[in-house]
């Protein structure tokens, strides 16, 4: 190597190196600046749900769980949904059709999450509650449905969240289906298998990749911040019902960061903020892993 | 048994499944189509020219725009281009270079991650690294937050594309006598280029979009200002501060505001398509 190539090399690298930086930093910096509420509350801070900033009782409970079930519910609906799409532009659609429809699923990934919010506001939150008002009563008892209907809440956060994980898990799916060797599919065939026994072998040959796919919409919809916190009504509550308003930890960050009036509040909300961190963290390397390492494997079945 | 008439339960089933995956497309494009109807529909009726060359109105008076907004937008955006362009692209020609080292792999996999680090956490770490030492909220903070969304989604778009370059140009250009450095600026870079504006265009589109990560780095700003040690108002969060109003001459603006955000959205998106297939059809030729 000539030494002006060594020079290049060492030149670029300190920018490439920025960004190995920069996720340390935000590690760090998280972590120091939220040592006033990790060394007052401990691991209670996670176990308590009483939210006082006056009374500086700060317990996170609440927060957690409303972002771990609303990523779920979101979870729940837009995975069908998800792999649905990808299988119909992957697998199925004509060739016409196809790139009309990446268009337009990518599209609903590019929409500003809080115009999602905005949309959540006026369209979708009226409709959710006219939905809970005509719900009917023998259904009320239930404890996914109790509670006065409020049209904000944990239903409209779950729906809105849904719509925006949708287009991030068809697009990872419909790699991951595009990786599997067309003599997959082929071989089903010529076994007299339907479409969809062929489209099952693929996937079942794509699951590693598939599963890598819905993790990471789960990262999304935990750190989706905007749309989430203009719909899900705000209230830290630990509640099974779809109708209550609840909270997220990105939702009270962004609601209370600017009105913390003293230190021990402000160190509270940066630990929820380093915790988000480091679940979305843990949730997207298992999910890059799981992607890559179905990717890995191909070349080695294939040529088995 | 009469084959025949009844058709075989795995073949019903096979019809389902594709009913239920065109299905899903369409369950999936139906909020599409209610969002972009609303946004346009509600937004146009408010969208005006004040829009774009007042400032806000207090409470009680009508009308008022954004204009503030806005150019507090293309500031703040400007400013995250400013820091994210120079280091997403060159950490991703470092990439496509030196894709086999560790320190590599290990660089792909920082940017990965700070690609699904959630906005908010990006803007509490701006707060805590740019607002928290200054003292007040200001531009620069905001600019600092979205450039640091900004970087990594340059990085992999550079390095996807760089490595769409083929090999023989790079041999080439090596063979003539050319350094590394004089290959990648004069001969591979060149080549990718217009993949790599697009992609860059296509990242200040989102970053355009983001509210969380200024909510409380660049803050709100009632007034014009491009001081970048003042707060700033940006489109986003005044559609927020609107949205959550109680009154309806503001909702009026926040759904012209959201029409401008996904107008520009939209127009990205659209030139972002066009300039890819017409790189595909250079390249195929």
């Amino acid at each position: 190597m000539r030494s002006s190539d060594l020079g290049f090399r060492v030149s670029i690298g300190v920018f490439a190196a920025a960004l190995l930086l920069i996720v340390v930093a935000i590690g760090v910096t998280l972590a120091n600046d939220s040592s006033l509420s990790l060394q007052k509350f401990g691991v209670n801070f996670w176990g308590t749900s009483t939210w006082d900033p006056v009374a500086g009782q700060f317990g996170a409970l609440p927060f957690i769980w409303g972002t771990l079930y609303s990523s779920v519910l979101a979870l729940l609906i837009a995975t069908p949904v998800a792999l649905g799409i990808a299988v119909f532009i992957s697998e199925l659609c004509p060739q016409l059709l196809r790139a009309p429809l990446i268009f337009l699923t990518e599209l609903l990934a590019a929409i500003p999450s809080i115009v999602y919010g905005l949309w959540g506001i006026f369209v979708l939150v009226p409709v959710v509650r006219a939905i809970e008002t005509n719900l009917p009563e023998s259904m009320r008892s239930l404890p996914l449905f109790s509670g006065p209907p409020f049209g904000v809440g944990m239903l409209a956060a779950a729906l809105i969240l849904a719509v925006m994980v949708v287009p991030f898990t068809s697009a990872v799916a419909r790699e991951v289906l595009k990786t599997v060797p067309m003599t997959q599919r082929e071989a089903a065939y010529a076994l007299g298998a339907t479409r969809f026994e062929a489209i099952r072998a693929a996937m079942f040959y794509a699951r590693t990749g598939i599963i890598g796919a819905v993790m990471l919409g789960f990262g999304r919809a935990l750190g989706e911040t905007m749309a989430v916190t203009m719909v899900i009504g705000n209230n830290p509550q630990v509640s099974l019902s779809l109708f209550a308003p609840q909270y997220t930890m990105a939702a009270v960050i962004a609601n209370e960061f600017t009105e913390a009036a003293n230190a021990l509040y402000l160190s509270a909300l940066i630990e929820i903020g380093l915790v988000l961190f480091i679940i979305t963290l843990l949730v997207n390397m298992l999910s890059r892993g799981l992607i890559w390492s179905m990717a890995r494997q191909l070349p080695a079945k294939a040529a088995a | 048994m009469n084959p025949s008439r009844t058709p075989a339960p795995r073949k019903v089933l096979s019809a389902l499944f594709v009913a239920a995956c065109g299905l899903a497309v369409i369950l999936a494009l139906v909020p599409l189509a209610f969002i972009l109807f609303f946004v346009i529909s509600q937004g146009i009726q408010s969208l005006n020219v004040d829009f774009f060359t007042h400032n806000p109105r207090p409470v009680g008076e009508t009308g008022g725009g954004m204009a503030n907004a806005i150019v507090g937008t293309l500031i703040l955006t400007g400013l995250a281009a400013t820091m994210a362009v120079p280091i997403g692209i060159l950490s991703g020609v470092y990439l496509s270079e030196y894709r086999g080292s560790r320190f590599a792999s290990a660089v792909r996999f920082a940017a990965d991650t700070l690609n699904g680090v959630p906005s908010i956490v990006i803007g509490v770490f701006a707060y805590a690294v740019a607002v928290l030492p200054l003292g007040h909220f200001s531009t620069l903070a905001g600019g600092f937050a979205l450039g640091m969304m900004m970087i990594p989604i340059i990085t992999r778009t550079t390095e996807e594309l760089l490595l769409l370059v083929p090999n023989a140009l790079r041999e080439g250009a090596l063979a003539l006598g050319a350094t590394r450095a004089r290959a990648v600026f004069s001969v591979i870079v060149p080549a990718a280029l217009p993949g790599i504006i697009t992609g860059v265009v296509l990242a200040l589109a989102r970053i355009a979009g983001e509210t969380a990560p200024l909510l409380f780095t660049s803050f709100n700003n009632a007034f014009f200002s491009t001081s970048l040690m003042q707060p700033i108002s940006s489109i986003t969060v005044q559609v927020f501060a609107y949205a959550i109003s109680p009154y309806e001459d503001w909702h009026r603006q926040a759904w012209a505001g959201a029409l401008v955000l996904v107008t520009i959205v939209l127009i990205c998106s659209v030139l972002a398509r066009i300039a890819a297939s017409r790189v595909a059809r250079v390249r195929g030729q």
